[in-house]
């Protein structure tokens, strides 16, 4: 940290100084105004990816994780959503941009990967037109060079014989390939910033592995900054450096990937892990769903949005879950793991009712005690 | 309307907490589904087949569940549709119960439907959205004279308490669900009629992680509460896992291995079966950081029209050698409860130098046929025999 005096102004451009974090959100809220009602897609989100880093976004459908990163890429209709909050990529402000100056960032500096890549694909333009055209808006070069770049793209996902499946359709691309075609043109521009939103849920386990090693190679190689949008715990553990666990629009937890999988303090958290049978545990073990659905964004439980669905509701004192939002803080374990919750001994809990049920095999069976191997590996030592 | 009576149909009552029985329910015995592809142009002639399903055989228990897992393509859907005769067969068996049901007709399978339910994968376009949740349920009810009409309305409510929804909500539309519970709007109307079979294809992989969760835990419950037998259509192998004591592999229209949970997911045989559980995400991955060495699978699924010759998945193995391409592996009992069908059958990174084949086939290990040596007699029945040929002393032992 410098040790200057002045205070920067929040919303200045700052320097684009290469140690600062690549993507910084602030306080981000996403509303959708609908007949209905106020929509809270996003509230009061903040989070920073860094050059070379990944960031994993956990939740279930709606919790407004792809809301947030679609906010990022100037994707939201201005005339139907209200935006505020401060989005910066590379010092520079997104919100209150206009289309103009948005298109210059999009598909160039930051891109985006989508989920079902049939439906992103255009189905009537070839793999080769639909790659060069981002390179041509943001590249002063011909068409010919253009159709080179994408032919190298292709090569570089692993398409193979790119110079003649250049100029095919996607329908004649398998999912594998629709999904690296998509990649390819994600990355043309060589963004510094990608963001992959689900980008391996439609694909067999095969595929998945494959598409995900592609995305790694080519973090490395670029040292771009990663967000990987997923509800799959496994991809998150794999991959991202940090991860934010997000329930109804709001961050409930967030930190380092390792600490917030191995110590979650968080009882959606808890959730979401007891909920996935695992390859290697216990079959017999029952599955511990969470309770209830999801919440209405239209109109958000009062206090903590988990606490309708939360089996720890009675451990908080007082009726604080149903009242009083819980901040972001740090827990029990430092000021890099913050999350949204009342309890006062999440950690406790954890390891003594919570493991005990969502994971048998981590516990000794006969002292009751966490087989530390298994749960946990000392930071240090890796 | 059929002229079935009620007498024709023999409701499964079972008792609650039956367990699973040694008596076969169903026998699939090398069934076979081709798709006819079409030219272009006035007359549309049959140009090739899409070989969808390519023999298969499997058996399973009343009240046991086997898992079918594969990749998209494999065949695992079609698989299960034609148990349900939603498909007609091109070849093969389907005995349900000792009957053979393919060649059955639309009447003659009228009294069979009401004991071979499904349950979709898709809750948004399996429930019709201009019918209320009580006229789903209830129409199953009504189709095969279940219980008089005035009955249909108090079991409708006692099947959706069953699958834990409120049963006072026999009169909302579908859209009025969640995902999770149309899920089980979909699981009330197959458990309507009682079933002896239930085909679960992909149950839950369009719901959502924690709503999964809830469904699993229902099929498992009516499962333990009714003695259904399952065949559980599924991607996901944690699911299958956690859900089938027995699971087959599938890839590209034929079952490459099939065994007991413990075999299948401890000690894989066959080269794919050990790539797709290494290809799994783990979420103990954390407590290592990085990513877990898997096993790198290329390329993607051939066409199902025109399959590589020999064995099927040697275009994307990295042990395959010639005879791969010129024998096709039969799907060859080696455990107790275990079989698999591949040259080099073995735990992984144990692959044997020779092919463990040969004998059994005749033919070198080049797989040209041998002069003089003749094939032995295999085991190619459905079920497990009591004898199986062991990998490692390459001999044939009962057990």
């Amino acid at each position: 940290m410098s040790t200057d005096i002045h205070e920067r102004p929040d919303n200045m451009a700052a320097p684009a100084n290469p140690d600062d974090p690549f993507l910084v959100v602030e306080n981000l809220s996403v509303r959708f105004p609908t007949h209905d009602g106020l929509v809270q897609a996003v509230t009061d989100l903040s989070y920073t990816v860094e050059r070379g880093k990944t960031l994993g976004i956990v939740g279930e459908s709606g919790s407004g994780k792809s809301v947030s990163s679609m906010a990022v890429l100037g994707l939201h209709d201005a005339k139907s959503t209200r935006l505020s909050g401060s989005i910066r990529v590379d010092g520079e402000e997104i919100i209150g941009r206009s289309e103009e100056k948005m298109r210059k960032i999009r598909g160039n500096s930051v891109a985006m990967i989508f989920q079902d890549a049939l439906t992103a694909l255009h189905p009537f333009y070839t793999i080769g037109d639909q790659i060069s055209e981002g390179y041509r808006i943001h590249h002063r070069v011909s068409k010919s060079e253009a159709k080179k770049r994408s032919i190298e793209m292709l090569e570089r996902v692993g398409i193979p014989q790119p110079n003649r499946r250049v100029d095919d359709y996607p329908h004649q691309f398998s999912g594998g390939m629709r999904q690296r075609a998509m990649i390819a043109m994600a990355l043309v521009n060589d963004p510094q910033l990608l963001i992959a939103d689900e980008p391996t849920t439609a694909l067999d386990v095969t595929v998945q592995a494959q598409i995900l090693d592609l995305l790694q190679d080519l973090q490395r190689e670029f040292n771009s900054a990663v967000i990987i949008i997923t509800h799959d715990l496994g991809v998150v553990a794999e991959l991202a450096d940090t991860t934010m666990v997000m329930y109804a629009g709001r961050a409930v937890e967030y930190g380092a990937t390792r600490e917030i999988l191995t110590h979650p303090e968080m009882p959606y958290s808890w959730g979401l892990m007891g909920s996935i049978p695992d390859v290697s545990a216990d079959a017999d073990a029952r599955l511990v769903p969470i309770p209830g659905n999801p919440p209405s964004l239209l109109n958000p439980p009062s206090g903590c949005a988990f606490h309708p669905r939360c089996p720890h509701v009675d451990k908080v004192p007082g009726n604080l879950c149903r009242t009083t939002l819980p901040d972001l803080v740090p827990g029990e374990r430092g000021v890099n793991h913050v999350k949204r919750c009342h309890l006062p001994n999440p950690g406790e809990i954890y390891a003594e009712e919570v493991l005990p049920e969502i994971a048998p095999d981590l516990v000794d069976p006969e002292t009751g005690e966490l087989i530390p191997e298994l749960a946990e590996v000392d930071p240090d030592a890796v | 309307m059929s002229i079935v009576t009620n007498s024709d149909i023999e409701p499964a009552r079972n008792s609650p907490g039956a367990s699973v029985g040694t008596e076969t329910l169903l026998e699939v015995r090398d069934l076979k589904k081709y798709f006819p592809v079409k030219s272009g142009g006035v007359i549309r002639r049959t140009v090739a087949h899409v070989q969808a399903v390519d023999g298969v055989s499997f058996e399973l228990k009343r009240g046991a569940s086997l898992g079918l897992v594969g990749e998209s393509g494999c065949g695992k859907t079609t698989t299960g549709r034609l148990i349900t005769r939603l498909y007609d067969p091109t070849a093969g068996e389907i005995n349900f119960e000792g009957n053979d049901i393919g060649p059955l007709t639309r009447r003659q399978m009228m009294p069979i439907r009401s004991e071979i339910q499904m349950i979709f994968q898709d809750p948004y376009s399996s429930l019709n959205p201009r019918h209320t949740v009580g006229t789903i349920v209830g129409t199953p009810l009504r189709v095969h004279n279940m219980v008089p009409e005035k009955k249909v309305l108090p079991r409708v409510q006692e099947l959706l308490e069953v699958v834990g929804l409120n049963p006072e909500h026999y009169n909302r539309y579908p859209s009025e669900f969640s995902g999770g519970q149309r899920q089980r709007i979909g699981i009330a109307r197959a458990l309507a009629l009682q079933p002896k079979l239930l085909v679960a294809d992909e149950p839950v992989s369009a719901l959502d992680v924690s709503i999964q969760a809830q469904v699993v835990n229902l099929l498992t419950d009516v499962q333990a509460e009714f003695g259904i037998a399952f065949l559980f259509i599924a991607h996901d192998l944690a699911v299958v896992r956690h859900f089938c004591p027995e699971v087959a592999v599938m890839y590209l229209g034929k079952i490459v291995e099939i065994g007991d949970r413990e075999t299948i997911y401890e000690r894989p045989h066959h080269p794919y079966t050990q790539a797709l559980l290494s290809a799994a995400p783990d979420v103990r991955q954390a407590a290592i950081g990085g990513r877990r060495e898997r096993i790198r699978l290329e390329g993607d699924v051939p066409s199902p029209i025109n399959p590589p010759s020999g064995c099927r998945f040697r275009t994307r193995c990295w042990m395959a050698q010639e005879i791969c391409a010129k024998q096709e592996p039969p799907l060859l009992q080696i455990g107790k409860r275990h079989k698999v069908a591949c040259h080099f059958a073995a735990e992984i990174n144990q692959a044997p130098s020779r092919p463990i084949t040969t004998e059994l086939l005749g033919v070198d290990d080049q797989g040209n046929s041998a002069g003089g040596a003749e094939p032995q007699h295999l085991h190619n029945e459905p079920g497990f025999a009591d004898q199986w040929f062991d990998v490692k002393s390459k001999q044939v032992v009962s057990g």
